[in-house]
């Protein structure tokens, strides 16, 4: 299982916060995770295709070329905003 | 030392705390602190609320502090990051940076904000007349 985050106007417009999911066979990185993520539908296609997206694996900021593996926290969040 | 807390913090007691702390080592302490406005986009703002990501947010600041102990000569690195709701003119975040001579703590003070403004995971929504919406990060904002 991976357990996805979603922060701040990521998880309003998709409507949720956490979700665990089982890795599809062939979803090895980040990009795949987010591609198959953006099938659910037209909102999930729009929203995770912003080309602004940020994604930190285990609360570290990766590259969607990062690989990702079963037990990982992934977490998809906008530009930050803080200070 | 970094700290995200909900309540209010008093700069006068953080700063004679770096002064105590490092007296005698230290011959500069340079401190920032940002606050919220209460104008955006010529919106007026009521509120506003600032989410985090528990956990990552912490790393990111210990990260911002050892990266800037180790790039200047310092005694000392504060950082101090609110959350959850707050109203126009309430502070948001301290930061300072104690070193035996004024450049390195102004140059690390700097490096400081700068770097948490584009590093750490807190987002600010804003609650004004015309709706609430989240801030963006045009240059120059924030």
């Amino acid at each position: 299982m991976v357990q996805l985050r979603f922060f701040a106007s990521l998880r309003e417009t998709l409507g949720v916060g956490d979700e665990q999911v089982e890795l599809p066979d062939g979803i090895t990185d980040i990009a795949a995770l987010i591609g198959w993520l953006q099938q659910r539908d037209e909102t999930w296609r729009t929203t995770l295709g912003d080309s602004r997206l940020h994604v930190a694996i285990n609360q570290t900021i990766v590259k969607p070329d990062c690989p990702v593996s079963d037990g990982d926290e992934v977490a998809l969040f906008p530009p930050v905003t803080g200070g | 030392m970094i700290r995200v807390q909900q309540d209010d913090f008093d700069p006068g007691v953080e700063l004679e705390q770096v002064r105590s702390k490092n007296a005698g080592t230290a011959g500069a302490v340079v401190s920032f602190i940002g606050m919220v406005r209460d104008l955006n986009d010529s919106n007026t703002i009521r509120k506003m609320t600032l989410e985090h990501y528990p956990g990552m947010t912490e790393k990111a600041l210990a990260a911002i502090e050892t990266t800037t102990r180790e790039r200047w000569d310092l005694t000392d690195v504060i950082i101090i990051h609110r959350i959850g709701t707050l109203a126009p003119g309430d502070r948001i975040v301290f930061v300072a940076a104690a070193s035996a001579h004024r450049e390195q703590a102004f140059r690390a003070c700097e490096y400081m904000i700068d770097t948490l403004k584009t590093d750490a995971p807190f987002w600010k929504k804003e609650v004004t007349d015309n709706g609430d919406h989240w801030v963006s990060t045009a240059p120059g904002t924030g």
